[in-house]
C-alpha cells in the first residue's frame, strides 16, 4: 500500500517536473513540432555568440561593475538592464500586436509565470552569490570564454548547486 | 579611427542594453524560445548526473537548442577578449577603487579581478567563498527562484510577468547585503 502510494507520487513528481520545466521554469515552453535537422541549432549559436561579445565588451561580466552597481557607485549595470527591459517590452508588444510568427512559421508562445516563495528565497540567494562571484550565468560563460580558466570551478559549483536544489527541493517553502 | 578600433573601446550601456534586448524578440522569432541561461544548470545536471531526482528526469535534448546558446556565449567571451580586447585598463568608479585599494585589491587589467579569480586561490579561504560557495549559491539561488537575470529580470519583464518583477527585487535585495556588508569581509580573509 506504501509502496502504491510512492509510485503514484513518482509519477506526479514526475508529470511536475516535465511541466515545469517547459513552463515555470524560464527555459523554453515549446518545442517545434517540426523535424529540425542538427544545424539548425546554429543560430542559437550564433545568438549565444553575439550575447557573448555584449556581455563583455559593455563589462557586464566585470565584477567590478557589479560591485558598483550593488553600492550605488554607477549607472552604468542599471543602463544596461533598463535598457534591455525597455527593448524587450517593446520587442514583445510588437510581436503580439503583428502577429508576428517564427522563421519556420510557427506560431510564438508566452506563458505566465506563476508566484512562488521561492522567487523571493532563492532570489535573495541569488543576489548574495551573484555579488560575490560577480557574476550571473551568462557572464560565468562568458568570463570563461575570455580565458579565466578558474571560473570554470564557479560554474562547476553552480551546477552542483541546482543538482542540491533538485535534491531536497520538496523539503523546501515553495 | 578605423571601426576595428571603435569596437575595441567599452561598449556604452545604451548600445549593451539594446542589443540584449534585442536577443528576447530574436530567439523567440528564431523558433519560440524564451531568453534564459540558468536553466543551463539543469540541463547538465539532467544530462550528465540525474541521480534519483525526480527534478532531473526529462528530456533535455529538447532543451539542446539552450546549451548551445551557452557554448555560443563562451565562443563570444573568446572572440570578444582575443580578438576586440580593449588594451587599456578597466576603468572603475573612484569610490569603488577607494575602498578595494585598502582591501589590497589593485590590479586592473581585468575585468575579473586577477587577485581574488586564480588557481592559487582555489584551496584558500578566499577561493572557498569566491568560487565554491559564491558559484554554489548562484546556481541553488536561480533554480529555487525559477531562473537568473536574464530569464527574470529581462525575459520575465519583457513579457510584463509580475513574479519576475518580485524575483529581480529579491536578486537586489540579496545583491545589495552581499556586496555591501558580505564581500568587503571576505576580501579580507
Amino acid at each position: 500500500m506504501i509502496k502504491e502510494k510512492s509510485t503514484a507520487k513518482d509519477k506526479a513528481d514526475k508529470i511536475n517536473s516535465d511541466f515545469e520545466v517547459r513552463s515555470l521554469d524560464t527555459t523554453c515552453v515549446n518545442t517545434s513540432e517540426l523535424p529540425m535537422p542538427w544545424y539548425y541549432q546554429l543560430k542559437y549559436l550564433a545568438a549565444g555568440i553575439l550575447f557573448g561579445i555584449v556581455l563583455v565588451k559593455s563589462e557586464v561580466i566585470s565584477w567590478f561593475r557589479i560591485q558598483e552597481m550593488f553600492k550605488l557607485q554607477s549607472f552604468h549595470m542599471y543602463g544596461v538592464i533598463g535598457t534591455a527591459v525597455v527593448v524587450g517590452i517593446i520587442s514583445v508588444f510588437l510581436i503580439k500586436k503583428f502577429n508576428i510568427k517564427t522563421i519556420h512559421g510557427e506560431a510564438i508562445t508566452f506563458s505566465d509565470k506563476e508566484f512562488r516563495k521561492g522567487q523571493i528565497i532563492g532570489g535573495v540567494i541569488f543576489g548574495i552569490g551573484w555579488a560575490i562571484t560577480g557574476a550571473c550565468p551568462g557572464p560565468l560563460f562568458a568570463q570563461l570564454g575570455t580565458g579565466v580558466t578558474v571560473i570554470a570551478v564557479t560554474i562547476l559549483s553552480a551546477i552542483a548547486g541546482t543538482w542540491v536544489y533538485g535534491k531536497f527541493r520538496n523539503n523546501l517553502p515553495i | 579611427m578605423s571601426i576595428i578600433e571603435f569596437i575595441k573601446q567599452p561598449w556604452h550601456w545604451s548600445v549593451a542594453g539594446l542589443i540584449i534586448g534585442l536577443i528576447v524578440p530574436l530567439l523567440l522569432i528564431m523558433g519560440n524560445k524564451s531568453f534564459g541561461i540558468s536553466g543551463n544548470l539543469r540541463h547538465i545536471c539532467a544530462a550528465c548526473f540525474p541521480g534519483n531526482v525526480s527534478f532531473f528526469k526529462y528530456d533535455w535534448r529538447k532543451e539542446i537548442w539552450n546549451l548551445v546558446f551557452a557554448f555560443g556565449i563562451i565562443i563570444g567571451g573568446f572572440i570578444a577578449a582575443y580578438f576586440l580586447r580593449d588594451p587599456e585598463q578597466v576603468v572603475v568608479a573612484p569610490a569603488l577603487a577607494a575602498s578595494l585599494a585598502e582591501q589590497g585589491i589593485t590590479d586592473y587589467s581585468n575585468m575579473v579581478p586577477t587577485q581574488i579569480f586564480n588557481w592559487d586561490n582555489l584551496l584558500t579561504m578566499k577561493g572557498l567563498f569566491f568560487f565554491v560557495i559564491g558559484g554554489f549559491l548562484v546556481g541553488f539561488g536561480t533554480r529555487y527562484a525559477g531562473g537568473c537575470t536574464s530569464g527574470h529580470a529581462i525575459s520575465g519583464l519583457a513579457t510584463l510577468q509580475w513574479p519576475s518583477l518580485v524575483a529581480t527585487i529579491a536578486f537586489m535585495v540579496g545583491g545589495f547585503i552581499s556586496a555591501n556588508l558580505l564581500v568587503p569581509f571576505l576580501l579580507n580573509l
